[in-house]
Formats: structure tokens, C-alpha cells, sequence
């Protein structure tokens, strides 16, 4: 029965080509627009670190005085230097480690002319196992490491290339500014997308991370600064911002492994809070927060307001696309009535005829899929030559993919389920007579 | 004068088709008019005026690990700079207006810090630095040669501070802002005199031009940031040259970045620059699909209706009645659709307004969207109703 419906299909959309073509081209511009747009929501929203990122938290308490200028009722987004070296100490998680971004002078074995300036990460031994990071030689460092402002380091692949053509680095020396550091280990690629665990860098980077040193160490040499810092009250006008009480600059991760992992460790930020504050140190009531990576992503808008218009944008292009076919399966398909009559008189069922008016139309999507994919790839194209950050992410998968047909064929099906109803209403007795 | 009421009769009678157009149209009506404001909004922030005479500045961004902190590097290759030719000022700021960095703070409008001002982004730079960057005073003086002091830390010692006329208007509305003062933590600073227009690193919407300016010595390290003024035609050399200077003068320092004050602004447009395309894109492609649903569907019509034309034509109607009744025919639905499409246009900018900070929907909108609607339908509907007109009465003879 399918083969003659096809058939039938095929007949009918040969005996008038340009309005097969109109709606073909229809239903490929909408799904071709629309796609191009969610698969770059997509991507945008895909989780970073798939697996851990329900048990990664980022700790937020609120050191600041009452009367603060942020009308926000949100703790600020990092922490003091000494909160968090005191959530560090206090080991409450399976793993945690506080960190900062900032770049390094990479000074080349050919010499202080060819040094140039690299991104780097200064953070504390847990980072590697809480992240998973992917070596290819040799380790992170230890928490020994840290205490004793060991001068060691951790770089990348690209890095380990460049400097000593060849990824086991490991034992080798980096010199940074004037400083020498012990290579320990040495990370594969790895470049979360969005960029999680510091989106002071940036929410989605090109140019992820080439060095990793213990924060102590770092700070203590002043290799690296703080991508951003925001200081509150009187800030000393003297000495070092990045020890003061008032400024916060740190970001900060915990691994919590189950559910009562997490209320213990709210628990244990509400009690530091209030510790805290009968010490003296804190003003407010405790004001914390313990985010996952989904939601601490989410509230910081990592995906563009501009990119959330733009599918919206092309949903409702898709909307107008589909009523369009509508209407042209709709005039299609009721003009037919004289065809359909016969069939009809013939013997043929309501729900036989619906079906094969319903093939037609699939046939209509599928080619409006094939078309339409084409258009997302082009479309995809000319996003990644766009000059916005994101660019270099959008690429199809094969979700996408599927997703694209699926989308078209059942959009057109959807589309065509009104007409074909109509179309099959007809009286059969009623049109043979006018003819 | 054409009849309408025998078009609305027919188009009762296709009542679902006729229907399908106008909810198009619609649709089509309300993204676009909304689309079009979008684009007009970006465009309108590209234009915006940073406040500097853009033409003739380029810049280098430097670093470098630092020798002894003794010599004065940075006075030295200013002066080195200042010896290209072509070259009128040089100046070393701490960043630049769309640069996408910048240093900011809260000011106290009182001793105590119990009265905090808005957020103002802290300019800082070398003598003369005003002048190199092309900012205009408007009220009080420049900064005097001893007024470039040094730094604690990160505060300039000299307590003499410029700022733009925004600034003044908020912290001090309706008054003069000339000896005015506020606290940046302890330090009290006062105001020397008020400059006409500058934006800050990147655009905060009223509190884009919230900058206050500071004089300092230049810190004798590697890493700076120097701003050239030539005039446009020499860019492109004095850059050059430029680089090449101070790369002989200094082994150690790196440049990272270098371009003319054009590229800088053009890289902070950008992304406005690709959504506006593709908004633009996205309604180019809006509307061929509506004019290809409207031809379509009036070609089905004409078709369909060949015997009825056929008999108006035989009982007297001419070639240009048939033409006008399909394009009246069209002008009524696109009116219909045009009608439903400002309602919906409407109502979408008020969704984007509360999610996205879109200001409201000029009125204007509504009567140039209909008017491109009108116009796109006239021409789609052309075709199909020319091959209407020239149907021949014969046709009313023959059975179907």
C-alpha cells in the first residue's frame, strides 16, 4: 500500500513542480534558519564537564559591610583571600581548590628575546583530580607542594611543543619572568566549553590555560595577578589588595559527592558565616550560596542574551515557514477533491486517503530536510567566521542531525495533518456531480 | 473606485486559505518590525561618540620582565616616539575608550564612606595625555606639568581629578562641578575641571560615559599602554615605525598587541556587527518566504477561478478589471495581516522589553511595516494576476 501511496506522491508532485519547489524551499529555509540557530544554543548550553558537573559546587559567602553599594541581594561572585583560604584548610568536601586566572612571562630556552606572554592558573593541588584532567605525562602537584610554595609547574601539551618539541616534559625547567619552575606533569588538550570554573576569562576562550602553578608559590613571586577583583568599604591604601579583608578576587570549587555531602556542606558555610561574624570580621547575617556548574553558569548568563533572540528569532521564522505550507498544502490538496472523489467513490477509505495525502507530505518535509540541512551547514559556516567567541563551537553533531530531519519531517507532517483532514471531508457524491 | 464586496464574498468561500495568508503575514509583520527595531538599535549603538578625535590616534600595548625599576623606560621611549616624524603627541594612558578593560570604583560622596556614588570607571595617564587622546574641555583647566605626581599603589598622589560632563550632571545635578570633591577610600580628590564626552572601556547604557580622569608620572616598567597622535593618512607607518622603536630601544619588552584606535573600535563592534547581518539575513529570507506563499497561493486561485474569469470577461469586465481585482484582493488580505501583525508586534516588544531591556517600539514602525507588507504583496500577487487578465472570455464557453 506505501509503494503505490509513494506512487501517487510522486505523481502528484511532478504534475506541478513549481509549487513542490516553493514549498520544499519553504520548509528548507525555516528548518535551515532554525537550525542553524539551536545548534548553536546548543552547544552553548552543552554541560562543560559531563558527569561531574552535578557533584562540582561553587561556595559563595557575603563578607561584606551593611551598607554596600550593590543593590543585589547575591553574596559577591568571589571570595576574599582569606575566606578562602579558610574553606581551603577546612577540608570540608572531597575535594576543593581555590584559584585565580592571570598570565605569565614564558621566558624560551632560546633566550629572554623570544619570551612571550601565556595564560595561566594559579591554584592549589585538588584542582587536577576534581576536574579530571587529562595527563599525558607525569601528575599535578601535591598539597605538600602547596605548603611549601614548592616551584613546580604543570603545563600543556602546546606548551611542552613549543618549548621542548616533545610533550614528556616533564623533569624539564620552565622559566617564568626570572623565576625557574620544576615541570611535574604535563596536561593533554583540555578547554571546557563554556569555561567554567573561571568565567572572568571569558565564558567561552580560545586560548585556554598553557601553565599551571601552585597559588602560593604564584602569589608569593607575584607571577600572576587577578583577572577581575572587586573591593568593598575602605580598602587599605597601602600593601597588597590581594591579601585585604575587603577585596574579593578568588574563585572557588568543591566536590560533593552525594546529596548529604551538600547539606552538611551548606550547613558548614552557614556556620563559618556565623562564625565569622561573631568574630567580627563578618557584618551580615550569613548570606551563602552553593551553586552546581549548571546553575552557577545559568546565573551568570554564560549564554548571550543575543544568541537566546536569535533561535527565538528563527523559531519564529520556522512558525511563518510552517503556515505557509499550510496554506499550500491546504490549496494543494482541496483542489485535488476531483482525484480524491474518485478514490473515494472507488472504494477507498477516509483514513487510506488521509494516509496517502500524508505521504506526500512527508515526502515534501524529506526533501525539505535534505535542503534544509544544507542551508544549517552553510549557515553554521558563516557563524564560525563570525568575530564573536563562540564562533569556533559551532558545529553540527550527529544529535543535530537527526534532530534536523526528524524536525522537518514531522513539521511538515504536522502542517499537513489539517489539510489532509479537510481534504478528506469532501462529499465524494456532491464533487462528482459539479464536475 | 474598486468594489470590495464581491472580493470579501470570494474570499469567504475560501475562508481557511485566505485565513492561513493573513496569519503569514502576520507573523512576518510582528518579526519583522521587531527584527528591523533590532537592528536599527545596534546600529545606533555603533555610532556611538567615544569622546576622542578617533582619526589620527594609534596604540601599543607593551610588556615585558622589567629590569631595574631605576631607569625611566617609560619617559625615555616616549621621547623616543615623539622623534618619528608625523608624530604630534604621545602619551601613555591605563586604557582606552571600547578597549574592553578597565579599572573601576565607587567614589564617597563623604569622609566616612557612608554616602557611596555609582559606579565611575578610573582614567589615569602621562602629561598631556588629554590632549594626544583629543578630549575636549568644557569647563576649568588641564592638568599643570607638577599635577603628574606619583603613585601609592594604584591612587595618583596629585589630588586633582577632571571629569566628563555625565558625571558631573549625576553627582552634582544643576550645579558647578568645579572644586567639587569625593573620597576614593581615604584619599579626598577635587574636581580641576569637566570634559565634554568620553566613554569607558565598554558601554554601561546611561553609565557609559562615568569616567573620571587622573594625573600621574609614568611608572618606569615595560608594560604600558601608548597612544600616538598622527594624522590619518600616516597610521599605518608611524605604527610601524613606531614598534620599531621601541623594540630597539628595549630587548626585553614584548609588544602584544598594537592597531589603530579604527580597529580597536570595529573589534568592540563586532559582535553587534554579526547579529545585525544576520538579523538583516533572517529578514531578507522573511520575506521572500512570504512572497512566496502569497504568489503561490494567488497562482492556485487564478487557476482554480479560469472559468469565472473566463465569464466576467464575456459578459464585459476588461483585462484591467481582472488585474485590479487580484490586486485588491491581495491589498485586502495583506491589510488584514498587517492589522493582526502590529497587535503581535507589539505584544513581542513587550516580552523582549521585560526579558531583554529593549526600549519600547517606536510608533513609526507600525505605518513603514505596513507600507513594505503592502508593497511585497503587490509584487508577488503581480504575476499570477497579469496571467488572470489575460485569460480570454473564450474560456467561459468551454466546459471545464
Amino acid at each position: 500500500m506505501f509503494g503505490y501511496y509513494l506512487d501517487l506522491a510522486l505523481h502528484s508532485l511532478k504534475r506541478n513542480k513549481v509549487l513542490t519547489a516553493l514549498m520544499v524551499l519553504a520548509i528548507a529555509l525555516g528548518i535551515g534558519a532554525s537550525m542553524t540557530m539551536i545548534t548553536v544554543l546548543h552547544v552553548m548550553t552543552a554541560d562543560p564537564i559531563p558527569g561531574r558537573s552535578g557533584q562540582l559546587f561553587y561556595p559563595q559567602i557575603d563578607p561584606r559591610p551593611m551598607d554596600s553599594d550593590n543593590p543585589t541581594h547575591d553574596p559577591p561572585d568571589q571570595l576574599t583571600w582569606i575566606d578562602a583560604m579558610n574553606l581551603l584548610h577546612a577540608r570540608k568536601g572531597v575535594h576543593q581548590a581555590a584559584m585565580t586566572g592571570g598570565r605569565v612571562t614564558v621566558v624560551p630556552p632560546q633566550g629572554a628575546s623570544h619570551a612571550f606572554f601565556t595564560p595561566a592558573r594559579s591554584t592549589t593541588a585538588d584542582f587536577f583530580p576534581m576536574f579530571d584532567v587529562p595527563f599525558l605525562d607525569g601528575s599535578g602537584w601535591a598539597a605538600s607542594d602547596d605548603e611549601r610554595r614548592s616551584r613546580v609547574a604543570v603545563i600543556s601539551r602546546d606548551l611542552a611543543d613549543k618549548l621542548y618539541g616533545t610533550p614528556h616534559a616533564v623533569g624539564q625547567t620552565l622559566q617564568l619572568g626570572k623565576y625557574d619552575f620544576r615541570i611535574v606533569g604535563v596536561i593533554d588538550r583540555w578547554n571546557p566549553s563554556p569555561h567554567f570554573y573561571d568565567l572572568g576569562m571569558g565564558n567561552y576562550t580560545n586560548e585556554p590555560e598553557q601553565v599551571f602553578l601552585p597559588l602560593q608559590t604564584a602569589l608569593d613571586l607575584k607571577l600572576s595577578g587577578a583577572n577581575s577583583m572587586s573591593c568593598w568599604g575602605k580598602f587599605p591604601s597601602d600593601g597588597d589588595l590581594r591579601k585585604a579583608s575587603s577585596c574579593a578576587w578568588m574563585d572557588f570549587w568543591v566536590q560533593l559527592d552525594t546529596p548529604q555531602q551538600v547539606v552538611a556542606y551548606h550547613e558548614f558555610l552557614v556556620n563559618y558565616s556565623e562564625q565569622q561574624k561573631a568574630l567580627g570580621h563578618f557584618v551580615r547575617p550569613p548570606n551563602t550560596r552553593l551553586r552546581d556548574v549548571m546553575a552557577w553558569l545559568d546565573y551568570n548568563h554564560v549564554v548571550p542574551g543575543s544568541v537566546q533572540l536569535q533561535a527565538l528569532l528563527a523559531l519564529g521564522f520556522m512558525l511563518v515557514c510552517l503556515v505557509n505550507t499550510v496554506a499550500l498544502l491546504l490549496v494543494k490538496f482541496l483542489r485535488r477533491g476531483g482525484e480524491l472523489s474518485v478514490r473515494r467513490a472507488m472504494g477507498a477509505s477516509k483514513r487510506s486517503v488521509f494516509a496517502q495525502l500524508l505521504v506526500e507530505a512527508a515526502l515534501v518535509g524529506l526533501a525539505g530536510g535534505a535542503l534544509g540541512l544544507l542551508l544549517a551547514i552553510f549557515g553554521l559556516w558563516i557563524v564560525r567566521q563570525q568575530p564573536v567567541p563562540y564562533a569556533t563551537l559551532a558545529h553540527m553533531d550527529g544529535v543535530m542531525l537527526s534532530a534536523t530531519f526528524l524536525l522537518a519531517v514531522c513539521a511538515t507532517l504536522v502542517a499537513a495533518l489539517f489539510p489532509a483532514w479537510r481534504a478528506c471531508r469532501i462529499v465524494p457524491a456532491r464533487l462528482l456531480k459539479t464536475q | 473606485m474598486m468594489e470590495f464586496r464581491p472580493i470579501l464574498s470570494a474570499l469567504r468561500r475560501h475562508k481557511l486559505a485566505a485565513g492561513l495568508l493573513v496569519l503569514e503575514i502576520a507573523v512576518a509583520c510582528a518579526i519583522l518590525c521587531n527584527a528591523v527595531f533590532m537592528i536599527r538599535q545596534r546600529l545606533a549603538q555603533m555610532q556611538v561618540h567615544t569622546g576622542l578625535a578617533e582619526s589620527g590616534l594609534v596604540w601599543l600595548m607593551t610588556d615585558g620582565v622589567s629590569g631595574d625599576a631605576a631607569t625611566p623606560v617609560t619617559e625615555r621611549n616616549l621621547a623616543a616616539l615623539r622623534g618619528i616624524a608625523g608624530v604630534q603627541s604621545v602619551a601613555t594612558v591605563v586604557s582606552l575608550p571600547l578597549a574592553n578593560n578597565d579599572m573601576n570604583f565607587n567614589p564617597s560622596m563623604d569622609a566616612d564612606g557612608t554616602r557611596r556614588g555609582p559606579n565611575v570607571q578610573l582614567m589615569l595617564g602621562s602629561p598631556g595625555y588629554l590632549q594626544t587622546l583629543g578630549l575636549k574641555l568644557v569647563e576649568g583647566r588641564d592638568f599643570d606639568a607638577d599635577e603628574y605626581a606619583g603613585m601609592d599603589v594604584w591612587m595618583p598622589q596629585s589630588s586633582s581629578m577632571i571629569i566628563t560632563r555625565a558625571l558631573a550632571g549625576r553627582l552634582w545635578p544643576e550645579q558647578d562641578a568645579l572644586g567639587r570633591t569625593f573620597w576614593i577610600g581615604n584619599r579626598r580628590f577635587r574636581v580641576i575641571g569637566v570634559v565634554d564626552h568620553m566613554v569607558r572601556g565598554e558601554l554601561r547604557g546611561t553609565a557609559s560615559e562615568y569616567v573620571a580622569l587622573f594625573a600621574a608620572r609614568p611608572a618606569s616598567a615595560l608594560s604600558a599602554l601608548y597612544v600616538l597622535r598622527t594624522d590619518p593618512a600616516s597610521r599605518g607607518r608611524v605604527l610601524r615605525e613606531a614598534a620599531d622603536k621601541l623594540m630597539a630601544l628595549n630587548p626585553q619588552m614584548l609588544i602584544n598587541d598594537k592597531g589603530t584606535y579604527a580597529d580597536l573600535r570595529d573589534g568592540y563592534f563586532a559582535g553587534d556587527r554579526a547579529m545585525a547581518w544576520l538579523l538583516a539575513t533572517v529578514c531578507v529570507a522573511l520575506l521572500v518566504v512570504t512572497a512566496l506563499g502569497i504568489g503561490g497561493l494567488a497562482s492556485f486561485w487564478v487557476a482554480q477561478r479560469r472559468k469565472q474569469i473566463g465569464v466576467r470577461r464575456a459578459i464585459g469586465a476588461t483585462r484591467r478589471d481582472i488585474l485590479r481585482y487580484f490586486q485588491a484582493e491581495n491589498f485586502l488580505i495583506v491589510t488584514g495581516g498587517v492589522v493582526l501583525g502590529m497587535a503581535l508586534a507589539y505584544a513581542i516588544n513587550l516580552l523582549l522589553m521585560t526579558h531583554y531591556e529593549l526600549p519600547r517600539l517606536p510608533a513609526s514602525y507600525f505605518p513603514t511595516g505596513a507600507l513594505a507588507l503592502w508593497a511585497i504583496g503587490q509584487l508577488a500577487v503581480l504575476g499570477p494576476a497579469l496571467r488572470a487578465a489575460a485569460v480570454p472570455p473564450v474560456v467561459a464557453t468551454r466546459s471545464v
